[in-house]
Parts: structure tokens; C-alpha cells; sequence
């Protein structure tokens, strides 16, 4: 198809439109970590930083807590993930290989799982923790993270599997491999990309999780950075907004990574060459 | 992230046919049992449990009688008046933000299909919000919106678009609109990935056939672009509309409900009746009210998109 060029000026201009809006703010905030204080107090605020420098930062580590926080935070997302994957993998793979009463059931459970509001969830999460003393503590977290996105990693994971020839799985059983070795030696290798994938979300929605720890976490020693950079800005007023920015820029920086590879993969071929080769 | 959700959902029934289905089911219960205990403690039992308390008495506090109470939650709850202000705001929030995603997510997606220059890392810069932690983007916006600080207001003043700062998310008039734009913000790149992964998937030669029946680019995205789209387009503005109601974090940080509960969405005030007043019974009470609605809402949705089908 041809397209005339004022046409294709104007999607340019479109796309353009689009990408200032959605990368703007992410721009000014990277801009303003690294502002100085005077710059914050001047009533006309320039894109660029006038005198960048890395304080802010330096500010934002030494704030009490924030250090500490990351490291929570880190510790419950790596946690979560490694759960998340162990449990994870074979009921995906029973999902997507057997067609057993389990299945139905399973994907109910992910859809109503999906449209509940947490807050029906979250009182009742605390009462059941509460006995067995897990609120307020980093297991607790992460048995309830582990739960919440196990829906999400198996409808990933399924279709990954799915997508795994099943010639390759019957070839090997009759090799003589048994079920469990076919599993490891066969379908794991090729589900690599989707394990990576199922793993970098599984992070990021930990990562990024703002609720659940908000009702759980009341420990100031527990409190992961999220919960930390909300508190920052609920105490207004003498909120500091170039330290405020350059911990925000840090708690988006594992996300944006991840992010990064997983564009990435998501856009390479997941079984390049594995049964043609 | 949906597009593994909405194009890879698995379809294929393996094994149906193949003696030893009764071994096969025990093989998939077992590999089910790691899962089992935690799904069910964690979430199934949770879930019962929450829907109960609505029609308990249950308070915050270590030693405290929880009593059965009927309906007397609802009964109270239909003479609050800022519980359906809250309602209101919930559901102008829900629609506006889904519906605004969608049309902006939809264009979006119809110019990434085209084969202009630099699709790709548009494609990548149009992702970037989704992978934010929501506080993040509440701080960030903040610094956006701020009334002396903000760029947005700098811009609008040197266009002598307004001649005073305006206080964008302390405003009266002006605070849910704000939040409805961030709102759009976030979920855009989901929204709009998921319709790229629909239009990639639509075949060529309907359009190619229409062009030689003389249809023109309006023609083809009505008539062919629009049907096709139809399951993508159904399934991604009902998760984008589960989402919106649902929505906590975002709005918490931008503006706590404020001011004056202008913001106060149906999940900030449940919360607030919850743990800061205690009232567990009340606020799950609450919830039930929301999960009705948003079942009921659904099934008015899905049943006319779906009949119109027909």
C-alpha cells in the first residue's frame, strides 16, 4: 500500500505526540533527581538541569531507611520469583500436557482471582497470617506475593509449554526417558526464554507491589521501598523534591532493566530452530 | 505483558484419545500439589472468607467477638452517602480511564502496524510506564502537576493558556481529571500492546481484497480492522475495566482521596474503613458491593458485545 507523504507526515507528527506524552514525565523526573536545590526554588523550571550532579542521590542514600528498604525489597522480589517458578512450572505444564478436571478449575480460579478486589482479599489474608505470626514479616510477604502471582505466571507459562513440540516430549519417552527426566532434560531447556520471561515479571510485579505490603508491613525495619517512597511524599511540606526523584529513578531502574531484556524476548522467536534443527 | 496472556492462551487438549487417563489424572494431580496448599490457603479460603466477613460485625483488634449480622452491613451502607459518592467517583473514574486508554491505545497500535521508521524503538518508549512501580508514577506526576514547580503549569502559563498556577491534583475541579489522565498514562501501553499483537495478527489479503474492491482507509479500518479486532478488543477493555475499578496504589499516593474525597475511589475508601477505622465487616461488606457491580457490569458488557456478534 502507498501512502501519500502529507499522510505520513502526519503520523509521524502523531507518533511523536504520543511519545512525548508517554516519555515526558519520565524524562523531567530523571531531569529533576539531578537538580540542585536552588534550581527547585526558581519559579521558571528548565527541562535540562543547569548544573547536574549526582547529590541528590548521594542525599537519597544516606535518608534513613531508604538503603534498608531496597534490600527488603530485593530479598522479598528474589524470594518471590524463585517460589513463583518452583511452583509454577508443573502445574503449567500439567495445564497445558493433560487435559484433566484440574484445568476448568485452575483457570477459574485465575479469572475470578483477577476480578476480586484485593481489599475482600486483604482482610481476611491478615487474619489468617496473623495467628501463625506472619504479618509483619518478610516470609509472610512473600507466601502472600508467591499466591497472588501464581494466576499471571501460569497463564504465561502454559502457553510456553504449549508451545513446546510434543513430538520432542514423545521422542525422548520412547528413548526410555521417564516423565520427570523428559521434563528436565527436554521441555526446561526449551522453556527457558519463557521461565526468563515468567521470572523478570514475576520481579517486577514484586518489585513494584504497593497494597499488600502497605496492610502487612508495619515494621519501619520491614518496610519495602515502595511503602518508603509513599511515605516521603505523605509528609509534605518540606518534602525535598531532588532526593524524592533520585529515589524514585533508583526504585524504577531494576523494573527498566528487566523490562529492557524482556522487550527483547518478547520480540525474538521463542522456539527458534528446536525442531527443524 | 498480556500479549503471552491474550494471543499464547493454550487450546490444545492433548491426550483425550490415549488409554490411561485415570494414571494421566493422578500424574496432573500431583504435579498440581505444591500449588494446591498455598492457592488454597492464601487465596481460595481468603476470598470466601472476605466475601463472609461483609455480613459479620467483625472489627480490627486482638480479642474482639465477630458476630453474624445478616444484612445489616448493606442495610447501613445503602443510607451512606459518601459511600455512594465514593461509588460515583469509582465508576466515572473506571469508564473514563478505560475508555480514554482504549481510543488512545487504539491509535497508538494502528500507527506502530504501519512500516514508519523507528516502530520499534516507538514501540520500546511506549512501554516504559507499564514497567514503573505505580508509586513511582504517583511521585512522578506529583512533580509534573506541582503548582510552582510543575512543567505542566510552565507550559500552560507561557501558551497564556491559563494566567494563574493551576493546583492540578488539590483542586476541586481539577483533581479526578488529573488523576483520570495519569490513570490513562499507566495503562495505555498495556492496552495498546495487546491491540498490536491483534492487528500483526489479522490476515493481509482481507485488506488487499478490499483495496481492489475500492475501499478506502476509513472503509478498511470499519469493515475489517474493527471486526477482526472484536475478542482482542472485548477481552482487553474488560481486564483494563477490572483493573480501573480495582486500582489502589496510584491514586493512594497522588492524591489520598483528596481533596474534599473528589478522588476517593470505592478501593481507598474500603481501605480507609478497614484499617484506619477497623470496621473489617464494613469494608468488606463494601467489597462485596464492588465485586457485584463489577460482575453485573461485566455480564451487561460481554452480553451486548457478544450479541451484537450475532
Amino acid at each position: 500500500m502507498r501512502t501519500r507523504p502529507t499522510t505520513r507526515a502526519l503520523q509521524y507528527l502523531a507518533v511523536l505526540c504520543y511519545l512525548v506524552f508517554l516519555a515526558f514525565p519520565l524524562l523531567w523526573l530523571i531531569s529533576s533527581s539531578l537538580k540542585s536545590p536552588q534550581e527547585f526554588a526558581s519559579i521558571t523550571p528548565s527541562f535540562l538541569p543547569k548544573h547536574p550532579d549526582l547529590s541528590n542521590f548521594s542525599d537519597a542514600l544516606e535518608e534513613q531507611g531508604l538503603v534498608r528498604s531496597m534490600l527488603n525489597s530485593l530479598q522479598i522480589s528474589v524470594a518471590t520469583t524463585v517460589l513463583v517458578l518452583v511452583v509454577s512450572l508443573p502445574v503449567a505444564y500439567a495445564l497445558a500436557r493433560f487435559r484433566s478436571r484440574l484445568r476448568p478449575v485452575t483457570n477459574g480460579w485465575i479469572l475470578v482471582s483477577q476480578v476480586f478486589p484485593v481489599i475482600l482479599i486483604v482482610i481476611p489474608l491478615f487474619l489468617i497470617l496473623r495467628p501463625l505470626h506472619l504479618t509483619n514479616t518478610i516470609p509472610g510477604v512473600v507466601i502472600v506475593y508467591m499466591v497472588w502471582s501464581l494466576p499471571f505466571a501460569l497463564w504465561m507459562l502454559q502457553g510456553y509449554v504449549a508451545a513446546v513440540p510434543r513430538e520432542l516430549e514423545e521422542a525422548a519417552s520412547v528413548d526410555g526417558a521417564s516423565r520427570v527426566r523428559t521434563i528436565v532434560s527436554i521441555v526446561m531447556p526449551l522453556l527457558r526464554p519463557g521461565l526468563i520471561a515468567t521470572a523478570m515479571f514475576t520481579f517486577i510485579s514484586a518489585w513494584n507491589e504497593f497494597f499488600f505490603a502497605l496492610v502487612l508491613l508495619q515494621d519501619p525495619q520491614l518496610k519495602t521501598l515502595p511503602l518508603v517512597l509513599a511515605r516521603f511524599v505523605g509528609a509534605e511540606g518540606q518534602v525535598q523534591f531532588g532526593p524524592l526523584a533520585a529515589a524514585s529513578v533508583l526504585a524504577t531502574v531494576p523494573s527498566l532493566v528487566f523490562f529492557a531484556f524482556l522487550q527483547r524476548r518478547l520480540t525474538s522467536g521463542l522456539l527458534s530452530g528446536a525442531v527443524k534443527g | 505483558m498480556s500479549t503471552a496472556t491474550l494471543t499464547a492462551a493454550p487450546e490444545q487438549a492433548g491426550g483425550s484419545k490415549r488409554p490411561g487417563r485415570p494414571k494421566q489424572n493422578r500424574e496432573a494431580i500431583f504435579l498440581f500439589l505444591p500449588a494446591l496448599l498455598p492457592v488454597l490457603l492464601l487465596s481460595v479460603y481468603p476470598l470466601l472468607r472476605g466475601i463472609a466477613l461483609g455480613f459479620t460485625d467483625a472489627r480490627a483488634g486482638l480479642n474482639v467477638d465477630t458476630n453474624f449480622i445478616g444484612f445489616d452491613n448493606f442495610a447501613k451502607l445503602l443510607h451512606n452517602e459518601l459511600f455512594w459518592d465514593s461509588f460515583r467517583i469509582g465508576l466515572i473514574w473506571t469508564l473514563s480511564v478505560t475508555i480514554l486508554q482504549f481510543v488512545a491505545a487504539l491509535g497508538l497500535a494502528l500507527l506502530l502496524n504501519t512500516n514508519l521508521k523507528f516502530r520499534g524503538v516507538a514501540r520500546t518508549l511506549a512501554l516504559i510506564p507499564w514497567a514503573m512501580p505505580p508509586v513511582v508514577v504517583a511521585i512522578m506526576w506529583r512533580l509534573l502537576l506541582h503548582p510552582t514547580n510543575g512543567p505542566v503549569n510552565e507550559i500552560l502559563q507561557s501558551l497564556h493558556l491559563t494566567d494563574h498556577p493551576i493546583n492540578f491534583l488539590g483542586d476541586f475541579s481539577t483533581a479526578l481529571p488529573a488523576v483520570i489522565v495519569v490513570g490513562v498514562w499507566v495503562g495505555m501501553p498495556m492496552t495498546t500492546v495487546t491491540l498490536l499483537a491483534g492487528l500483526q495478527g489479522i490476515d493481509r489479503s482481507l485488506y488487499e481484497a478490499a483495496a481492489v474492491d475500492g475501499a478506502g482507509a476509513w472503509h478498511q479500518f470499519w469493515y475489517i480492522t474493527l471486526p477482526q479486532l472484536r475478542t482482542v478488543i472485548i477481552a482487553i477493555t474488560s481486564l483494563d475495566m477490572i483493573w480501573n475499578f480495582n486500582s489502589f496504589g496510584l491514586v493512594y499516593v497522588l492524591t489520598a482521596g483528596g481533596p474534599g474525597g473528589k478522588t476517593m475511589l470505592p478501593m481507598l475508601f474500603a481501605y480507609n474503613e478497614a484499617f484506619r477505622y477497623g470496621n473489617f465487616g464494613m469494608a468488606a461488606a463494601m467489597g462485596d458491593v464492588m465485586v457485584v457491580i463489577i460482575i453485573v457490569f461485566l455480564a451487561f458488557y460481554l452480553r451486548s458485545r457478544l450479541r451484537s456478534e450475532a
